[in-house]
């Protein structure tokens, strides 16, 4: 039976580690390329023995650690200079000590995890549980405690008689032929392979599911919001006025915010006007400040689709006629002055931010409600997004 | 009792075999756990089933469970976050400093060790993220994720520095550890009896065959990651020192917080550590593997960084003198005289006073009082953090606001439940993986390396 099957190799276990070394030696002073040593743990001077060139892993972990460090440097100074500025504790937009720690910790958490799966699947070509070698007792014998040596059958000096006597000379304990495994037969389509794949699918669809959907927005628990604490709208006997709230002193400006005028006002019928052309750059950031502050409740496009699921009032959509027919003034009076439940953007957005705003809910709207001649217009300009 | 310290000791006691140290490492694996283990399992699940009555009941109620409030806003959950992660410093010391220090004595408790930190770094890491209050969306303020809002994490505060780091650092450990596991999964893969234990001790062997081919990348990449653990070890904790000491406080913000805080997390890391082998090594018959010279030479280590951990005491002091800053002063004067002087004397005691006795040799070597100290020194550098955040907190700079905190029975509940799982994971490792690692004690046994002139170096 066994001579029908193809010859990996042929092995020989030594008892001390001085043994192999030299068989080591004397089979690489022969010629040979295609063996390997197998020990139970790195025996020193081997490397020589073998004549192995340095390994290369090294550089591995050079490349990715520098891309680490460099990653980590750009992709914070974009977040905290370019798409996101905002000034922390006084500190420069682009604070290099800051940005220290986090640089180092990526450096070395992508050298370190690159070294280490580099290592394993472009050096050692694993996993890989299907080598001839594997549950011979050679294997098991260099596993606990013998020293061996196997020359590969598609060596070009293999001789089978020849390396028998070389390994016995060099005082082999035991000589093993090592042969091929028989064809693993695995079926792809076993029962059991397929309903494993379907449950991982079905568990991983329904949390992701409810991930998504569900435990992100969980409602607060209520009783969290109940502390012992004096809130903005509560009462208090402490002070006259019995407002739990303290205003800032009449006439306080804050820096860098000109006082409204028709602050508190109900839609004001000459409100101010608006002081902004629609370019492309003023667009863009009311397109971005649009995004963070007002889509979370007016949806996107402004349809009034609010992402918050029932937890806020649904606001109405901005494509009424009412808000159509608005002065440019009065979207910019809701801004800075709220309507009913909607809160006063005043303390967040800029002046100039604010204006942005309300031009890009005009291109929402006109996108929305685009006339005949809009039509005609764009129909009329060339296409430049497809190919031909 | 007489050791001669002018000639290296063996590393592995009792002229072991190749063969002998092979099963005697893999021996608790193959057995089925006795009664004590058991005992001992229930105990720490208990622990752990009352960890997780708290914390439901914080998630239920909120945080509002726990006792921090003005002006303490901040108390057991960093305390005791400081505290594991402090604890997890001894592992990757152990398996990285000492390894580029070439001390081979390091084999016998590394993989152990290792083990700790990981799973230190697990319990410290339920503090902040409980604190969070709905963990479940804590990912997406604590990463930076891209989002339609465009907003980002603050890449400038220490909190998030924190969040890097540890997460680097649980990383870091975890793949420097499977690295360790690697050759001994193939050992044990090769000597198992049982069927199932074999295909799953082969997936994790990943198919390695021992060859020297493979060895020698293998060498090397346990040096690259040694190499790039040591800086990080000593990063986490400066970091985790950057919370308190970037902030404007008084008796936060100093420059000797990073060493001070790097030199006690591996003091309270190795007396943990040094706690633990003392039951292992008894009941699992691992003395001439862990032997009392390894004992004693963290008994050493924990008597130099107790004393590092001392001068930062009274270096602390000397500058709040020396500055001539009086809200400084008295910060200090009321952590040492105040309303926890306690625990500061507590602190003071268990971390300056009792590692003493280390200095004699005796004591470094004997069994039941090295157990005493090191429990001493856990409990004093717990409370070294408890002094450090909650004096420097309860009474601020406005006389009207002060307080004095007081933790609750969930705060406690979640303490206990973080021993609690420390201790279940430590009690499962020991059953299902090798506690010893196989390849590098075998390296360093009598005989296993090559004699110079037979090995032609
Ligand atoms: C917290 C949710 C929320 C956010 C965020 C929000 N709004 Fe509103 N908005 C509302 C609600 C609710 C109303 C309806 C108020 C009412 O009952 O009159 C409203 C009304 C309006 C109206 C008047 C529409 C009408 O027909 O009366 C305008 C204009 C408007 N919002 C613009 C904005 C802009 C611009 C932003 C971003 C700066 C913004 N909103 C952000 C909730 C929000």
């Amino acid at each position: 039976m066994e001579q029908n099957k193809k010859v990996f190799g042929i092995a020989a276990l030594y008892d001390s580690p001085n043994a192999i070394i030299k068989a080591a030696k004397t089979v690489t002073d022969k010629g040979y390329k295609n063996f390997d040593v197998h020990s139970p743990y790195p025996v020193h001077g081997m490397d020589k023995a073998m004549k192995l060139p340095p390994s290369k892993l090294g550089f591995v972990t050079l490349a990715f650690g520098l891309s680490g460090a460099a990653i980590a440097l750009l992709f914070m100074y974009w977040t905290m200079t370019i798409d996101y500025p905002m000034i922390i504790g006084g500190k420069p937009f682009f604070s290099l000590p800051a940005f220290i720690p986090v640089t180092f910790e990526l450096t070395v958490l992508l050298a370190t995890l690159s070294t280490v799966i580099g290592m394993v699947t472009f050096f050692f070509y694993f996993p890989n549980n299907s080598h001839p070698i594997h549950d011979t007792n050679y294997m098991k014998s260099v596993s606990i405690d013998k020293f061996g040596l196997c020359i590969e059958a598609d060596d070009e000096k293999f001789n089978e008689e020849e390396i028998n006597k070389l390994f016995t000379d060099l005082g082999a304990i035991k000589i093993e032929k090592i042969f091929f495994p028989d064809k693993l037969n695995v079926k792809i389509l076993e029962p059991k392979f397929i309903g494993l794949l379907l449950i991982v699918a079905a568990f991983v669809s329904v949390s992701t599911y409810l991930h998504l959907n569900k435990v992100l927005y969980l409602v607060p628990f209520n009783w969290m919001m109940d502390q012992g604490r004096l809130d903005v709208q509560s009462s208090s006997e402490l002070f006259g006025d019995k407002f739990g709230m303290r205003n800032p002193v009449k006439g306080t400006v804050a820096r860098g915010f000109m006082p409204y005028e028709y602050q508190g006002v109900n839609e004001p019928t000459s409100p101010l006007s608006n002081p902004y052309l629609p370019t492309k750059e003023n667009l863009s950031l009311g397109e971005k400040k649009y995004n963070s502050f007002c889509s979370p409740c007016h949806g996107n496009l402004g349809d009034g689709d609010s992402r918050l699921r029932g937890q806020f009032p649904l606001p109405p959509s901005l494509h009424s006629s009412k808000s159509r027919d608005w002065l440019d003034g009065n979207l910019y009076h809701v801004i800075v002055n709220g309507q009913n439940v909607m809160p006063s953007y005043s303390s967040q957005l800029s002046r100039e931010e604010r204006w942005a705003i309300v031009n890009y809910i005009r291109v929402l709207q006109r996108a929305k409600n685009a006339s005949e001649a809009d039509i005609q217009e764009i129909k009329k300009e060339p296409v430049t997004n497809v190919s031909e | 009792m007489n050791i001669d310290y002018s000639q290296e000791l063996p590393v592995v006691e009792g002229r072991l075999t190749l063969r002998e140290i092979n099963d005697l490492i893999a021996r608790p694996m193959d057995e089925r756990p006795n009664k004590k283990y058991f005992i001992a399992l229930s105990f720490t699940l208990s622990l752990l089933f009352i960890g997780a009555i708290s914390v439901a009941l914080t998630l239920y109620y909120g945080i509002g469970m726990w006792g921090n409030n003005q002006p303490v806003g901040w108390a057991f959950d960093i305390v005791n976050f400081v505290f594991w992660v402090g604890i997890g410093h001894a592992g990757t010391l152990i398996s990285a400093i000492l390894f580029l220090l070439r001390q081979k004595w390091r084999t016998g408790i590394a993989r152990f060790a290792e083990a700790m930190t990981i799973f230190a770094v697990m319990c410290a890491a339920i503090f902040p993220i409980l604190h969070t209050g709905r963990m479940w969306v804590a990912v997406v303020y604590l990463l930076p994720y891209p989002n339609q809002h465009s907003l980002w994490v603050n890449f400038s505060s220490p909190l998030i520095w924190d969040v890097f780091a540890v997460s680097t650092y649980f990383a870091v450990s975890l793949v420097f550890w499977y690295v360790g596991l690697i050759p001994d999964f193939a050992t044990l893969r090769d000597t198992t009896a049982s069927k199932i234990k074999k295909v799953i001790y082969s997936i994790f062997s990943l198919g390695w065959r021992h060859s020297h081919r493979n060895w020698q990348h293998y060498e090397k990449s346990y040096m690259l990651l040694a190499g790039f653990a040591t800086p990080l070890v000593l990063s986490v904790h400066t970091i985790v020192s950057f919370d308190f000491a970037v902030s404007i406080l008084p008796g936060w913000h100093t420059t000797i917080f990073p060493p001070y805080f790097v030199a006690g997390a591996i003091f309270s890391g190795f007396a943990m550590v040094v706690t633990v082998l003392i039951f292992v090594r008894k009941i699992f018959d691992l003395e001439n593997i862990i032997t009392i010279n390894h004992l004693e030479k963290m008994n050493k280590v924990i008597l130099a960084t107790g004393m590092m951990v001392g001068y930062a005491y009274a270096m602390e002091f000397f500058i709040a003198w020396y500055s001539g800053n009086p809200i400084e002063q008295f910060v200090f004067i009321n952590r040492a005289f105040g309303p926890y002087a306690w625990a500061y004397w507590i602190m003071v005691s268990c971390n300056v006073i009792f590692p003493q006795f280390f200095w004699i040799k005796k004591i470094r070597r004997s069994i039941p009082i090295m157990l005493m100290i090191v429990i001493f020194v856990n409990i004093g550098m717990w409370f070294e953090r408890f002094v450090i955040t909650v004096t420097s907190l309860h009474r601020d700079f406005l006389p009207s606001s002060w307080g004095y905190y007081t933790p609750t029975l969930v705060d406690f509940g979640v303490l206990i439940g973080s021993f609690g799982l420390f201790f279940t994971l430590v009690l499962l490792f020991t059953k299902t993986l090798p506690v010893v690692s196989i390849s590098e004690v075998k390296a360093v046994a009598e005989g296993a390396q090559p004699s110079h002139n037979g090995g032609d170096h």
